[in-house]
Parts: C-alpha cells; sequence; structure tokens
C-alpha cells in the first residue's frame, strides 16, 4: 500500500519511473525479436493468405494496444476525477499519443494487409471504421487538452472526456458492425479457444506483450516529462535542473 | 440557505427564459434553418441531378445536413450564459446543475432541433424519397436530434471557457454523433424498401434515454471544470 502512495507523488514517481525504463525497454526488445523471430521465420505459411498474413503480428497488437490504452485512459480519468490525483492526470495525458499512435498503426498496417487481400487499400468495413473513429476520439483528447492553457483544468477536462468516450466506444462500434461487415471474424478468444494454429498464435501473443512493455516504457518516459512541467516551480525540480540531482 | 424557488418552477423558468431569448433574436434559430436548406442544395447540384441517384443518397444527405445545422448552433448553448456571468449563477443556485442543464438542452432542441424536423419533409420531397420514407425521416428526426443536443451539451460544456472552441468542438462532438446516423439513415433506407423498422427505431430511442440520463452528469461537471 505504502509503494502505491509513494507512486501517488509526483517526486517517487519521478525518481521510480526512471528506475524502471530501462528495464522495461530491455524486455520489450527481448520480446519483440522473439516474436518476430517467432512470427517471421517459425510460424507456417497460411495455406490461403501466403507469407502476406505476417503483417498480423503488427497489425493485431497494434489494434489491441490502441484498445487497451483507452481503456487505462477512462480508468484514469475515473480515477482523477474521484479522488482529484494528479499522477492519474499524467498518465492520462501522456498516454492519449501513443494510443493515437497505436490506432493509427493499426489502421496502416491494415489497409498493407487489405491491399492484398481484398484488393484495396481501404473498405468502409465494421472493424476499420471503428478504429477510424477511435483514432479521432484520441485526436478529440489530445486536441482539448492543448487548447486549454491551465494543466489542472486540462486533465479534469480531457478525463471526463475520457469517461464520454469510453461510454461511446462500444455503441460506435455496434452500431458500425450492424452497418457493415467484410472484416474476417476474430480468430484469437481465450475462452472458447483459438481457431489459429499455435505456431501462429504464440508470436501474437508474445508481440502484444512486447508491445505492452513498450508502452510501459514510453508512458513512463512521457510522464517523467510531464511531471517536470508541472512541477517546474519546485525545488526539487530545480535541483535536476541544475544539475545536483538526477 | 434554503432556496423559495422549487426546482420545477426553477427549471420552466429557464425553460421559459431561453424561449423568449429566442424569439428576440429570431436570427438565432432562422439561420441554422437556412444553413441547413441550402447544404442539403448543394449536394443534387454536386453529384448531379439523376432521380435515381438522389433518392438513394437522400436521407444520408439530409442528416448529415441536419447534424451539421445542429452542431453549428451547440456553441449557442452556454455561450451567452458563460459571457455574462449568468452562467456561475447556476452553479450557485440551490438546485442540482444536471437538471438545470436538461432545461438548457430542452430548449436550445427546440429552437433548433424542432425547426430541422418541420422542414424536413420538404427536403425529403425535393429529393424525391417515397412518402413512406419521409415520414420515417421525421420520426428518426424526432427520437435523433434531441440526442444530438445532448451529447452536443458535454461538447460544449468543455469549450465554453475556450475563446475559440468552434472547431475544437466539432471534432471532439462528430464521433460521438455516429451511432445516431448509422441507425437513423439505416432507418430510412430500410422503409423505403418497406422493411419494418422497429428494430432501428427501438436503438435510436434507447440511445435517448441513455444519453438523457448521462450526459446532463457529464455536461454539468464540464461546466464546472470550465467554470474553475
Amino acid at each position: 500500500m505504502r509503494f502505491y502512495h509513494r507512486l501517488a507523488s509526483p517526486r517517487h514517481f519521478y525518481q521510480i519511473a526512471g528506475q524502471w525504463i530501462p528495464w522495461l525497454g530491455a524486455i520489450s526488445l527481448i520480446l519483440l525479436a522473439w516474436g518476430l523471430y517467432e512470427g517471421l521465420l517459425v510460424a507456417p505459411t497460411d495455406y490461403q493468405q501466403g507469407e502476406s498474413y505476417r503483417i498480423i503480428f503488427i497489425h493485431v497488437p497494434a489494434a489491441w494496444m490502441s484498445m487497451f490504452i483507452y481503456l487505462i485512459m477512462a480508468i484514469a480519468g475515473a480515477i482523477n476525477l474521484v479522488w482529484r490525483m494528479k499522477m492519474a492526470e499524467v498518465v492520462l495525458v501522456s498516454s492519449a499519443p501513443i494510443g493515437a499512435v497505436f490506432a493509427f498503426l493499426a489502421l496502416v498496417t491494415g489497409s498493407l494487409w487489405g491491399k492484398p487481400m481484398w484488393g484495396t487499400w481501404w473498405v468502409w468495413d465494421a472493424r476499420l471504421t471503428s478504429e477510424l473513429f477511435l483514432l479521432f476520439l484520441y485526436l478529440g483528447i489530445i486536441a482539448l487538452h492543448g487548447a486549454i492553457e491551465d494543466k489542472r483544468t486540462a486533465g479534469r477536462a480531457v478525463s471526463i472526456l475520457a469517461l464520454v468516450g469510453v461510454i461511446n466506444l462500444p455503441i460506435i462500434h455496434f452500431s458500425v458492425e450492424w452497418w457493415n461487415t467484410l472484416h474476417q471474424g476474430s480468430t484469437v478468444s481465450v475462452m472458447g479457444g483459438s481457431k489459429m494454429d499455435s505456431r501462429m498464435l504464440r508470436p501474437l501473443l508474445i508481440m502484444s506483450f512486447a508491445f505492452k512493455f513498450y508502452y510501459g516504457m514510453i508512458l513512463f518516459m512521457r510522464a517523467r516529462n510531464e511531471v517536470l512541467d508541472r512541477e517546474r516551480n519546485t525545488s526539487w525540480v530545480r535541483q535536476i535542473a541544475e544539475g545536483k540531482a538526477s | 440557505m434554503k432556496s423559495k424557488l422549487s426546482l420545477g418552477s426553477a427549471f420552466g423558468l429557464l425553460l421559459k427564459r431561453d424561449l423568449i431569448l429566442a424569439m428576440r433574436r429570431r436570427s438565432e434559430f432562422v439561420n441554422p434553418l437556412l444553413f441547413f436548406v441550402l447544404v442539403v442544395a448543394l449536394f443534387p447540384l454536386a453529384v448531379g441531378s439523376d432521380p435515381n441517384l438522389i433518392r438513394k443518397i437522400g436521407p444520408g444527405v439530409i442528416w448529415v445536413s441536419a447534424l451539421l445545422a445542429s452542431l453549428l448552433t451547440l456553441d449557442n448553448m452556454f455561450r451567452s450564459d458563460f459571457e455574462d456571468g449568468t452562467l456561475e449563477q447556476y452553479m450557485l443556485s440551490a438546485h442540482p446543475v444536471s437538471i438545470l442543464v436538461v432545461a438548457k438542452v430542452i430548449a436550445h432542441w427546440l429552437i433548433t432541433g424542432l425547426p430541422l424536423i418541420l422542414v424536413a419533409p420538404l427536403l425529403g420531397v425535393l429529393l424525391s424519397l417515397p412518402s413512406d420514407a419521409i415520414m420515417v425521416l421525421i420520426l428518426t428526426l424526432l427520437l435523433g436530434t434531441p440526442v444530438l443536443s445532448l451529447i452536443g451539451s458535454v461538447g460544449v460544456a468543455l469549450t465554453v471557457g475556450l475563446r475559440r472552441g468552434g472547431v475544437l468542438l466539432s471534432l471532439l462532438v462528430l464521433p460521438l454523433y455516429v451511432p445516431v446516423l448509422i441507425f437513423a439513415t439505416d432507418a430510412v433506407n430500410t422503409a423505403a424498401i418497406g422493411i419494418p423498422i422497429t428494430a432501428q427505431l427501438s436503438i435510436i430511442g434507447a440511445m435517448l434515454f441513455l444519453a438523457l440520463a448521462l450526459a446532463p452528469l457529464a455536461t454539468a461537471a464540464s461546466l464546472r471544470i470550465s467554470l474553475s
């Protein structure tokens, strides 16, 4: 419990995050190398899609991450609104650009995959469309945060927006699905057993863990910067700036 | 301090005040209406006058134009109250802000949403929609435009303190309008080929009640943040 209280203080967070970043980076790098090796060299060729299916090892983890990060942001937003916790705000604000990049990556890899499979870069298919709107929700959060000058006000406004967005996401997803579906059905499921060869599934899961650790690393780096920016008038930040402490 | 004004009469007074203000500045509800008609009239010019094509895109065109028109007027919802300090008085009043917000939203919908619904049949005729489809169009607008006002109120409340919130507001709100747009246009298209549409209407109705239950709370919280 004490550990969590310490994490909630910007100064301790700054130090703890600084110690964790190299470890998160190393783990993510190892997992990334392992996952790519398994995905590109070990996993068998798909009998229908040939070699081009291998982009799945980037595409699917990126799409998962884009949703996972939005969820994290909504949770951080709720924590911020209820307990006025500074660090929750920092996590929310620092996560938004990372999530947006993952959503963008999922869209780009999806369209690269769509070209050989469906014969076109873009189709107005349910999942592509809801991923696109997820990207717009991220961009809205980033834009709102940029537009409000006072950091605390911006953080709280963004918390509300993240919560409104998280209620709307399933509705948007469901309605878009009603509207049109061409996308291949989900092939990975935890409960019902996957419809995928385990040699393909393993690299997929490894890659998704690699992405998670990568997110952790980038989040901590961004959050450290954000903390420094917010606390720039305190003595401990000044000490760091003057090179007396790290 | 105990307020002498009951919640019900405060609600009624607020609604009446907004309606009177709107009647005194008629351009506030006439201009968006003209905008709505103009945008719809632009589409046949842009895509060609083939009646079949126009009939096919008609419901979508009317709905997207209604969406843009309602977006255009959203900013007025709290702007003048924010500028002259009335909004702070709402915050200080003894009544829950979320309920007062509902009165503001209803007034806003009566001023900007209802006129759109009244001219929609005319536009439906212009876009050569069959009469069944026009009936359904009106039904979906009746159920759907209040949802737009409710969702929009959250966006306005978040951006009211900003000097140039207009474009930002549309960026925040438009993605949230997607479900309403999908089900409403789907209902009109389905009705045009003679298939029952109770499912779509029920879903839009469900969205209305969900928005009515949650949006005022979010709006009230956002207003507090914007005023802090």
